[in-house]
């Protein structure tokens, strides 16, 4: 399954919810605030790292990029662009948005 | 392969919207067929033809009318939503005695069942929202 | 009725639910397409996590808020052969809630339990 993430890792239970439910072999996708959990240095960094080993994390480029957040993106989180973003969707059997 | 796409933010507001309607993009030009475009919750002001945003930023609701044009994509506001919020189309006005109608160009109002048989008819449905 | 089961197809379709009942209107406009939804003969779960519990919680009474309590609507689910209802345990627990103090019977599930759920469905619809 593909799940999306848009909300700050910070301030939402969005992202912690979303990594309980992803099964290994799962793929995360972080857009719009979703995107501040690919930051390296952070409070949620560790989670992020640990997620990792069992499931793919992407975040989408535009919205990085929108927040200056390029130069900060940790290992392992691979940036996609919106028509990454469609791959994905069409890679994986459904989608999960976690709001 | 054919997808669905469910927006549940209004326009401006929330950035569900736009990355709705990027995606969309991408997938029409990755050679997809976007089967429906449904706007839920205040997603359905989205279709509303009275936004006059600033001229040096997008202008939400006309390039989604300017997609479905030139994709001859569905973008359908669900109706329950829809007189909630105060989004009508000719019919909905006369039928409900208002003075006034809103809906934008390339927009039709319908039933949430249309949202159900997206999601049937579709390969993949993706929801944008907050 | 040809606009049930369109295409012949039987998907299955997860409703999850994780905000609080009135504060915002995501949890009322989705029971409706669940309500809506159930016409189409589809294979419907409704998955209830984090605040989303609250939804279910006995005893709304809005009265003095002057806005419309919707909880009853839940206990219409079982007419429209909606009854696959999987709620979070540790949403639950977090909150000081048991299955007893929900309007309508549930499934209370782990963690990985839910899991396995979602990953089995077609369609995941989030509000």
């Amino acid at each position: 399954m593909l799940h999306t993430v848009n909300k700050s890792p910070f301030e939402h239970s969005a992202l912690e919810a979303c990594l309980r439910y992803a099964r290994p072999g799962a793929s995360v996708l972080l857009i719009e605030d979703g995107v501040y959990a690919a930051a390296r240095d952070t409070a949620v960094a560790k989670a992020v790292q640990e997620a990792l080993q069992r499931v793919q994390v992407y975040a989408l480029k535009p919205d990085v990029e929108a927040r200056g957040m390029q130069n900060r993106v940790m290992d392992g989180v691979r940036l996609v662009d919106y028509g990454g973003f469609v791959d994905l969707v069409v890679e994986h059997h459904a989608v999960q948005s976690w709001l | 392969m054919k997808l669905g796409i469910l927006v549940n933010e209004g326009p401006y507001n929330h950035e569900a919207s736009d990355s709705a309607y990027q995606f969309a993009r991408a997938a029409l030009a990755k050679g997809h067929q976007v089967c429906r475009v449904f706007f839920y919750h205040d997603g359905v002001n989205n279709g509303t033809r009275l936004t006059v945003p600033p001229q040096d930023d997008r202008n939400i609701v006309k390039r989604w009318s300017e997609l479905a044009a030139e994709h001859k994509l569905d973008l359908v506001v669900c109706i329950a939503a829809a007189q909630r919020r105060g989004l009508m189309d000719k019919g909905e006005a006369k039928r409900h005695g208002k003075d006034a109608d809103n809906l934008a160009p390339g927009f039709r109002i319908s039933g949430l069942g249309q949202l159900i048989e997206a999601g049937v008819e579709a390969d993949r449905l993706v929801v944008f929202g907050d | 009725m040809t606009e049930e089961n369109a295409g012949g197809r039987v998907k299955k379709f997860l409703y999850v639910n994780r905000k609080a009942p009135y504060g915002t209107i995501y949890a009322l406009e989705s029971l409706e397409v669940v309500l809506i939804g159930a016409a189409f003969e589809q294979d419907v779960s409704l998955a209830f996590i984090g605040d989303g519990v609250y939804q279910l919680a006995k005893g709304q009474d809005t009265k003095g808020l002057e806005v419309k309590n919707f909880s009853p609507a839940f206990r219409a689910l079982e007419d429209y052969d909606v009854n696959k209802l999987y709620v979070d345990e540790e949403s639950l627990r977090a909150r000081g809630l048991s299955a007893q103090d929900l309007v309508v019977p549930v499934e209370v599930v782990s963690a990985q339990r839910m899991a396995e759920i979602m990953e089995s469905q077609d369609v995941v619809l989030s509000f």
